[in-house]
């Protein structure tokens, strides 16, 4: 018998990421890496501890080798609980045949029986595609003030942005009063962040109703949400004015951990109250080596440096060798850059091998066609050749080795 | 598996006062040491990647911060149901005070020795940054049959180490013949290790012949003592090998860190030396860092210059700061403009701005944990 517990969190890590290209042709996107030691999901997962939440479901579909493996036992996110903690949900054979997850909805449906053990009073809803940091039990005392069935996180964003995100329109009092998916002209700037509270009974109703409509696409967006609120259900917004960052796109990835290196970004990882935790690599210190120029940059344990690094995040077990040139990239685990390289606007992935002299990416300003620039990507365990040229917006799955 | 357990003994405190500024506040074992570790990391890692899963930690004094560093011993995969980490505080008896020796602490052990299912014991201090293949020594102290297999590095004897330099004569087969404290030689020695394998049945021996004799030194009690009557057994340690015995060598074990030869034979990839997670944010470096020929852990922020040093997690390097030459322990803040050259600084340290203090190479400056300067 487990101990009943408050709240607990699924989140949902089956995306597959497919805007990320080569960056996820073997991991799902939550196994991205990010800001030098950690992967998206250990922000949502940190955000859980830090929150008190110590019982999260994990479903898992898409290429879960890699973030099984990371999550482990959930040791690094003080996850390893006697009750409770943190547990992988990949979808299981049952005696009536076999289901992949088809939506959102539907992967919470088929781990109703998970989810029951803990007998939970709320349930929160999260997703492993985005960048921020939260507070949960912020999110469920405005829940239960509220006598809420479903409180949705909500940010404000540029009005001009508002097209490209579900927007809430609400009451004075933040009850919700209609959903837009992408609506060419909001009335609001409130964008869902994809993370909701629910009631758990509410919500284990709308659930099962919900499987047995043929026509619904069981994805909590389009179908559960829309039903909710039809019914006169108490829906909120929960205003968050922090740093929130989704990173489904080259671009936004590259932002994202741009965005580390900009003192005036609040996202603040420095923040010993509210630690991110990650499973760690178990490296030495890095070393810069005489004559090497490190500026404006994250470095990490085990990297070694003797050429220039500038405006770059630089994760774990890294290699600038002499002469080589790193700037505004992001070189990801394990990767070797050699003498002379020259890498720009670009993100690495794990463990590739940038050839001497090679040249990969391009500024912006050094473009005439403003449109064919791009950040470069390097997919993972690629090798590029010696003096081999990459432009900008490749997306490079294979060993290039020949000029 | 191996079929002959092997069981791990570490006295943490063993040479304390060979480097008391740093142990006021600590054990030999918990000494900061190479931007991440600390003393105890390198032999504890080199018993686990040699597969001894069965560590017992000796304290005597000053272990709280032993203890918040190892923990459960999870970080070196030594939380276990069978085996893992213990520690082990002094075990007095009724008037038997604290120990005065290594054969002392191990008679206050001597239940915890009887307890273990291992036939052979590896014996180690923490006073050796290296990374050695424990299961080589073993294996020979298998085949040998000898009674102790005593492990040793070719090195120069430092001549006014505080710590006892312990040397062997070792004859062509490899036996230790004769073993001397301290002596007056010139050259390159057989240096010893504070590292040795030996049964258990001979360890309970000793231990209880030499308690009924009210003798402690294991060195003089029973290494020179039996030195011509038990086999001793010399091994080799090939291996890049660091020993700390005075603040000479403290130091300059740090600096050699910054030698990638070293380092390599340190930390390489398939035996890494293991040491408490902290969860430290990437080291970031800001508009104007200048750094060069120096090792820096993760948690910093650098904003000034940094030259020829070891750089600690989570400490801060203000803008136009210098460092030079310096070890700069975790969390310890460099305020703006402030300037340092051959300079040991220990934990939590404020150097406030404009601050300015020299040591010399032969003789580098010590700030004491918690300062204010």
């Amino acid at each position: 018998m487990f101990r009943k517990k408050e709240m607990i969190a699924m989140l949902l890590a089956g995306g597959q990421g497919s805007r990320l290209y080569a960056l996820t042709r073997n991991l799902a996107k939550p196994a991205v890496p990010y800001g030098g030691k950690y992967r998206i999901i250990d922000f949502p997962l940190s955000n859980c501890v830090n929150s008190g939440i110590d019982t999260v479901g994990v479903l898992t579909q898409y290429q879960p080798l890699v973030l099984n493996e990371y999550i482990g036992n959930g040791q690094p996110w003080d996850l390893d609980r006697v009750n409770g903690g943190v547990y992988v949900l990949p979808p299981y054979q049952k005696s009536k045949g076999s289901d992949w997850y088809t939506g959102t909805a539907n992967a919470i449906y088929q781990n109703i029986p998970f989810i029951e053990r803990y007998d939970p009073d709320y349930v929160v809803i999260l997703s492993g595609d985005h960048i921020y940091k939260m507070d949960y039990s912020k999110m469920l005392s405005y829940h239960k003030k509220n006598n809420a069935d479903c409180t949705i996180a909500a940010l404000e964003v540029p009005m001009e942005e508002a097209p490209r995100f579900g927007i809430m329109n609400c009451n004075e009092d933040m009850s919700i009063y209609e959903f837009e998916e992408k609506p060419p002209q909001p009335k609001s700037n409130l964008a869902s962040m994809g993370i909701y509270i629910f009631s758990w009974k509410k919500l284990k109703k709308y659930l099962e109703e919900d499987e047995q409509d043929p026509s619904s696409s069981k994805d909590f967006g389009k179908n559960i949400l829309p039903k909710m609120l039809a019914d006169g259900q108490r829906m909120f917004a929960w205003p968050f004015d922090g740093y929130w960052k989704d990173v489904g796109t080259i671009d936004s990835l590259w932002e994202a951990n741009m965005d580390l290196l900009d003192p005036k970004v609040p996202l603040e990882l420095r923040d010993q109250s509210w630690k991110i935790y990650a499973r760690n690599p178990i490296m030495p210190p890095h070393f810069v080596a005489k004559g090497a120029v490190v500026q404006d940059s994250m470095v990490t344990e085990g990297c070694k440096i003797e050429g220039t690094v500038d405006f770059s995040v630089l994760f774990a077990g890294v290699t600038v060798e002499q002469g080589a040139i790193v700037r505004d990239s992001i070189i990801m685990p394990g990767s070797v850059v050699k003498a002379g390289a020259v890498v720009e606007y670009a993100i690495v992935a794990e463990d590739c091998v940038i050839g001497e002299g090679a040249h990969v990416g391009k500024r912006p300003e050094e473009m005439e066609d403003k449109d064919a620039w791009g950040v470069a990507v390097i997919g993972a365990g690629v090798t590029i050749g010696d003096k081999v040229e990459v432009g900008p917006k490749a997306m490079v799955e294979r060993d290039i080795l020949e000029v | 598996m191996r079929e002959n357990k092997v069981h791990g003994i570490i006295f943490s405190n063993m040479h304390d006062h060979a480097l008391s500024e740093l142990t006021e506040k600590r054990t030999m074992g918990s000494i900061p040491i190479g931007g991440r570790y600390r003393l105890i990391d390198f032999i504890l890692s080199n018993m686990v990647n040699s597969g001894i899963s069965d560590i017992g930690v000796v304290t005597k004094s000053n272990y709280q911060s032993l203890m918040d560093h190892l923990g459960s011993g999870r970080e070196w995969d030594l939380a276990r149901k069978k085996g893992g980490i213990s520690i082990l505080p002094p075990f007095g008896h009724a008037g038997s005070g604290i120990y005065r020796g290594k054969l002392e602490a191990l008679h206050g052990i001597l239940g915890y020795i009887r307890h273990s299912q291992a036939q052979y014991f590896v014996l180690a201090d923490c006073d050796v940054i290296a990374n050695i293949n424990l299961k080589k020594a073993i294996d020979q102290h298998m085949e040998t049959g000898a009674d102790v297999t005593i492990l040793y590095k070719k090195d120069y004897v430092v001549p006014d180490a505080v710590q006892e330099c312990t040397v062997f004569e070792i004859d062509d087969t490899g036996r230790v013949t004769d073993v001397l404290i301290n002596p007056q030689t010139s050259g390159e020695c057989n240096i010893n290790l504070n590292m040795y394998i030996i049964s258990k049945d001979l360890l309970e021996r000793i231990i209880t012949d030499t308690s009924s004799r009210n003798l402690y030194s294991f060195r003089k009690d029973f290494l020179q003592a039996s030195a011509g009557k038990l086999w001793f057994q010399g091994f080799e340690v090939t291996e890049e090998a660091r020993k700390i015995n005075c603040m000479k060598s403290f130091y300059e074990a740090n600096m050699d860190m910054l030698n990638e030869d070293l380092r390599d034979s340190l930390f390489p990839k398939d035996r890494p030396i293991y040491t408490k997670v902290r969860d430290e944010v990437p080291t970031m470096y800001g508009l104007g860092a200048r750094v060069s020929n120096s090792l820096v852990a993760d948690g910093c922020v650098i904003e000034g210059e940094v030259e020829n040093s070891i750089i600690f997690r989570g400490v801060t390097i203000g803008k136009e700061a210098k460092v030079k030459n310096s070890i700069v322990m975790q969390g310890t803040t460099v305020g703006e403009k402030a300037n340092l050259d051959y300079v040991i600084i220990d934990k939590d340290v404020t150097v406030s701005d404009n601050r300015m203090l020299m040591g010399f190479s032969t003789y580098p400056i010590f700030i004491s944990k918690g300062s204010i300067v």
